[in-house]
């Protein structure tokens, strides 16, 4: 599983790092900021929904 | 939509009084193929968007605008309970994107999750007061929605605008007689407004000379968003973030008494976000270009009205929607709008939400509805599902 995001769209919702808070953070601005671009099994259900809970659609995940 | 189906057309508004939320008439227009037409008291027609993936699609869409300024937009009269501010420069969940993402990305550092968690404390504070206020005098019984629901969301933005605590009674009293369409007349909602707004700017004088740790001090030092701007920023944080949650702990309270074995966990907030839906007509929209969803071409300059309960009820995505079940995963709720316009204080809400639960209910175990609740006074002709009263008793 792999993680890419585009921070020029990112809207600082925050529902990244309340679904899977060990691979996402928000930067000083606000900012999507990804802690682990290739994060195990474990986390994936998490990863998962972060992506589909983004609103403006800046968090894509390859499985 | 198929030729044996003909196009469907409902009067506005679309809750009528002493119905059940959301109306029943929403999942009647979601399983139907197309779109719901409507025509608004201005005699502007606008499509009625029910499906969860379409509201989706529709807050999503680069062809489709937030802008009431744009021809067309759906106008469903005065927004909650107060006159139109979306004149005012800084009222940006009216302006598109790129002009829109100055205002969104000069804010979202103050409502990051770890800024919403470093409030805890002082959220946590402000409900002890109110708990507090409800105890006083050997009280044994209140109005949740006047005397505990209001207070909480007018006092916590009172402390992130950094509102001294003197004028803090002034602040809480007049954005109560803005909410209080009951309780209040026109003209004391106007006087009211045009005090906060007065209060407003001078607030954001005393912060240009006297800078503090406040989320007004901190954009004014950023220089990203002018003076006059910030003014239609703070009335529009203040504005969106009051009456919706009052309404969402006031509705949230009477669900965890109808429901005792939830009270205590902390899994109810997101499931009573989206059973309760308050800000159902909120996202109003207008296309901007032809735009096709679920089969049906909205035209370039047609209103559009996404209906976040009959989403959030969506039987296709929640399983028995109409139940109050936290077990759920109701996290793919629209409560809180989606798209760039998505709510930017939803996680100091959940946290508003939850301590305000906890603290009512670990204070005062008691705690019963006056009457029954069928007697409550539901809002039926805003655009905020919520209750006017919520008489108790311990």
């Amino acid at each position: 599983m792999r993680i890419t995001v585009t921070t020029g769209t990112c809207v600082g919702a925050g529902q990244c790092v309340l679904s899977a808070p060990d691979v996402f953070d928000q930067d000083d601005n606000g900012v999507v900021e990804v802690l682990d671009a290739e994060p195990g099994p474990a986390q994936a259900e998490q990863v998962r929904l972060a992506g589909q809970l983004c609103p403006s659609g800046s968090i894509a995940v390859t499985e | 939509m198929t030729d044996t189906e003909e196009q469907l057309v409902v009067d506005f508004p679309l809750r009528k009084p002493g119905e059940v939320f959301p109306p029943p008439r929403y999942e009647e227009y979601r399983h139907r193929e197309g779109l719901v037409l409507s025509y608004l008291p201005d005699g502007k027609p606008v499509w009625l968007v029910t499906r969860h993936a379409a509201v989706r699609e529709i807050l999503t869409s680069k062809k489709i605008s937030s802008n009431p300024d744009r021809p067309g937009f759906p106008n469903i009269g005065e927004t909650m309970g107060v006159p139109r501010q979306d004149q005012i420069p800084g009222w940006f969940v009216g302006l598109d994107p790129p002009e829109h993402d100055r205002f969104r990305k000069a804010l979202i550092p103050e409502f990051t999750v770890r800024r919403i968690r470093d409030m805890r404390p002082q959220i946590q504070d402000v409900v002890t007061r109110v708990v507090d206020g409800l105890l006083a005098d050997g009280n044994r019984s209140a109005d949740l929605i006047n005397d505990f629901a209001l207070p909480i969301p007018s006092l916590v933005i009172s402390a992130l605008l950094g509102v001294p605590k003197a004028d803090r009674e002034f602040f809480e009293s007049r954005t109560r007689t803005l909410v209080n369409i009951r309780q209040s007349t026109d003209a004391q909602r106007d006087l009211a407004s045009r005090e906060l707004l007065r209060y407003i700017n001078r607030l954001l004088e005393i912060k240009a000379k006297w800078p503090g740790d406040d989320l007004p001090s901190r954009l004014l030092q950023g220089g990203v968003l002018a003076p006059q701007e910030l003014t239609g920023v703070l009335l529009l944080l203040l504005i969106a973030g009051h009456e919706t949650t009052a309404n969402n702990i006031g509705l949230g309270i009477v669900t965890l008494l109808e429901n005792p074995q939830w009270i205590g966990d902390d899994r109810v907030v997101e499931e009573l976000l989206r059973l309760h839906s308050v800000a159902d007509l909120v996202s109003l929209r207008v296309a901007v270009e032809d735009v096709e969803i679920c089969g049906q071409v909205i035209k370039a300059g047609e209103g559009i009205v996404p209906l976040v309960a009959a989403a959030n009820h969506d039987d296709g995505v929640f399983a028995c929607p109409h139940m109050f079940n936290p077990e759920r995963s109701a996290k793919q709720h629209v409560a809180f709008g989606y798209g760039v316009h998505q709510c930017l204080g939803q996680n100091l809400v959940r946290v508003e939400m939850e301590l305000a639960y906890r603290t009512l209910f670990e204070r005062i175990p008691g705690l019963s509805l006056a009457a029954g609740p069928d007697g409550l006074p539901f809002k039926y002709d805003g655009v905020l599902h919520g209750l006017h009263e919520l008489p108790v008793r311990w």
